[in-house]
């Protein structure tokens, strides 16, 4: 599938396109098929998001997964402060982004 | 140490309200990214994996408790309670929202400080030997002339856009505490035969992803002439530097491929019509900066002997202390590097601590080594057991400088949008792995660097052994290095060979080590055994 991502302007808070908006969890994220380069020209005009692009993503039992490790430690947050990710209470959280 | 001026408060009160007026205007719409990018860029804020990055100035290293203790409240009112000191002698917070940064540089600019020119192609933050001011070694405190060249380059409107970054390092030793050679231009103060004090001028080294060591270009500038030979030297790269290629616009690939000796001609050809031009700051300018570099009141017929009977104090006294030039005082070097943490990480708290420390036993003065680490530059040798009892208690008391547990890395993939790999958490299982064995101290010196890219801010170029992360069909992948150093014997770091994982990378440290254990002689450091038997022992134990 092909998600969205990009920043929050004001936070710069990693986010995902759900469909209408910007959502701060992957799973959220909605698969845009072709529409990626329409739907960033918009959102680009409508200055929320920052630096918004197209990336490979997977959805499997679990939730949406983006396929390189880049996009999977930005979708979680830093694999070295658990305590600071999205999922501080989930020990087990770290499993899908390595 | 430096205290502004009303001029220097003018211009960065009135750049924090630029830079509000402009993100005002960024977040109303009225500027598109495109537009604003540049203007954060110049005031250090970065967009990164997670946040908002902000990159403080620290010039030269050198801050006040007063000045540590803004740090610190920054992390915990805007931050997420920490801060990440940099290889450049900085600081960078990894969690700024944009609509918090101008009031992030308005209380900077009530302590002195500032995020200007901490991006972008412009002179950055001026470096300098962590142990200035105290080393017993030194011909003279560089601090004052990084402080005019400093003053020289901030907003320098023809050094503004330059072809790329450009770093400037100065030092006043023979021995390299600073990775002088590494730099765009390194300056080390000497003294001549007669005794007068000049600047030997290295130009064109650097890191990155076309390693170079700086060739010394001139091996005595008179200090009166020190910033017109400095304007010289980068009149030359702006006007030749590569700025139609990003990866050849440094100067360090104009120097290699203009060559040394056409480059310093031409040099001497601008700096022979600049001397003309008399834009050589004022020798008074120098004076008035110099009594804020003066030593501070040190106690004379203090006692030199280490009361050793605590045997955990003595390992850290005599691993984290350097020699000062005061009998009776030493520099004491805290550890950000505790086993299995994250290095150049500290808590709001623990900056806290150190500023109190700083006040209490080293005349309010901290230094940030570009190893990542701090240092209480003057510190009566008969306080440090209440030193040390004070850091230890606070996870600050790591007995480990220039040990293997003792790693520079990048924030790596975990935190920076141009890594390929994670840095940190290798450097977190090396220290554990060698901790846990108990080799740390057998090993003596070993200075381990860790990058996550080829842009190398971890210095993986210069490390006795060095790793750099790559990413390998989107899989982190390490390559192995051995033999760099960025000390006065500098040299370039060679590859061993094909990489390793991420477990496989923390083996083959391991394993380097084990032919450096077996193979060393008296005396010898790695570095030294790597240096005598060359790579071929390693390469055998690593690949068979």
């Amino acid at each position: 599938m092909n998600i969205l991502t990009g920043n929050d302007l004001k936070s710069g808070a990693v986010v995902w396109w759900d469909g209408t908006g910007w959502s701060l969890y992957v799973d959220d994220a909605v698969d845009v098929g072709d529409r990626a380069e329409e739907i960033l020209a918009r959102e680009q005009s409508a200055r929320r998001v920052n630096a918004a692009y197209a990336i490979s993503a997977n959805r499997d039992d679990n939730g949406v997964r983006p396929a390189h490790i880049k996009e999977r430690v930005r979708a979680l947050g830093p694999t070295v402060r658990p305590d600071l990710t999205l999922k501080p209470k989930d020990p087990a959280a770290m499993n899908w982004v390595i | 140490m430096y205290q502004y001026d009303s001029y220097d408060q003018a211009m960065v009160d009135t750049r924090v309200e630029e830079f509000r007026d402009q993100t005002r205007r960024r977040l109303e719409g009225k500027l598109s990214e495109d537009q604003f990018k540049p203007l954060r860029l110049m005031n250090g804020l970065y967009l990164q994996l997670h946040a908002y990055m902000l990159r403080v100035a620290i010039p030269y290293g050198t801050l006040d408790s007063r000045q540590m203790h803004a740090l610190a409240d920054i992390a915990d009112k805007y931050d997420r309670g920490y801060g990440h000191f940099t290889t450049r002698q900085n600081i960078q917070y990894n969690w700024i929202k944009l609509e918090d940064a101008p009031d992030i540089l308005a209380d900077l600019a009530k302590v002195e400080m500032h995020a200007i020119q901490t991006s972008g192609n412009c002179i950055r933050n001026i470096s300098s030997d962590h142990f200035a001011g105290a080393a017993a070694d030194e011909v003279a405190d560089p601090r004052p002339y990084a402080e005019l060249l400093r003053q020289w380059s901030s907003f320098h409107p023809e050094f503004s856009y330059l072809p790329r970054k450009f770093k400037i390092a100065v030092i006043a030793s023979d021995s390299d505490r600073a990775a002088m050679k590494l730099h765009d231009i390194g300056i080390q103060i000497v003294r001549n035969d007669a005794g007068e004090l000049g600047a030997a001028f290295f130009v064109g080294g650097g890191m990155g992803r076309t390693p170079m060591i700086a060739p010394c270009i001139r091996d005595f500038v008179p200090l009166d002439q020190l910033v017109t030979y400095a304007e010289a030297c980068l009149r030359v790269y702006n006007r030749h530097g590569r700025r139609d290629n990003k990866y050849k616009a440094r100067i360090k690939i104009l120097v290699h491929e203009m060559g040394a000796e056409e480059y310093a001609r031409q040099v001497e050809e601008e700096f022979a019509h600049l001397l003309e031009q008399g834009i050589e700051p004022p020798l008074a300018e120098l004076e008035r900066i110099r009594p804020y570099f003066a030593d501070p009141e040190f106690e004379t017929g203090l006692p030199s002997e280490l009361d050793r009977s605590d045997p955990e104090f003595a390992l850290w006294a005599d691993s984290n202390t350097h020699p000062h030039k005061t009998p009776g005082y030493v520099s004491a070097i805290i550890s950000l590097k505790p086993v299995g943490g994250i290095p150049g990480d500290a808590s709001a708290r623990q900056m806290h601590l150190m500023a109190e420390l700083a006040k209490q036993y080293s005349f309010d003065e901290l230094r940030v080594m570009h190893t990542q680490n701090i240092v209480l530059p003057h510190v009566r040798i008969a306080d440090l057991h209440a030193l040390w009892s004070q850091l230890e208690a606070a996870g600050l008391g790591a007995p480990n400088l220039d040990t293997i547990e003792d790693i520079i890395a990048c924030p790596g993939l975990d935190y920076c949008s141009l890594a390929n790999a994670r840095s940190i958490p290798i450097a977190q299982r090396i220290s554990e792995r060698f901790a846990a064995k108990g080799r740390t101290r057998e090993l003596g010196e070993l200075k381990l660097k860790i990058s996550g890219c080829i842009n190398a801010c971890g210095h993986h170029h210069a490390g006795h052994i060095g790793i750099l992360g790559v990413d390998k069909k989107g899989v982190e992948n390490y390559q192995l290095l051995l033999g760099g150093s960025e000390a006065q014997d500098t040299s370039l770091a060679k590859i061993t060979g094909p990489g390793f994982d991420e477990a496989g990378i923390v083996d083959a440290v391991e394993t380097a080590t084990e032919v450096y254990l077996s193979n060393r002689t008296e005396g010898e450091r790695f570095l030294d055994t790597y240096r005598r038997i060359g790579m071929e022992p390693f390469k055998e134990a690593l690949y068979g």
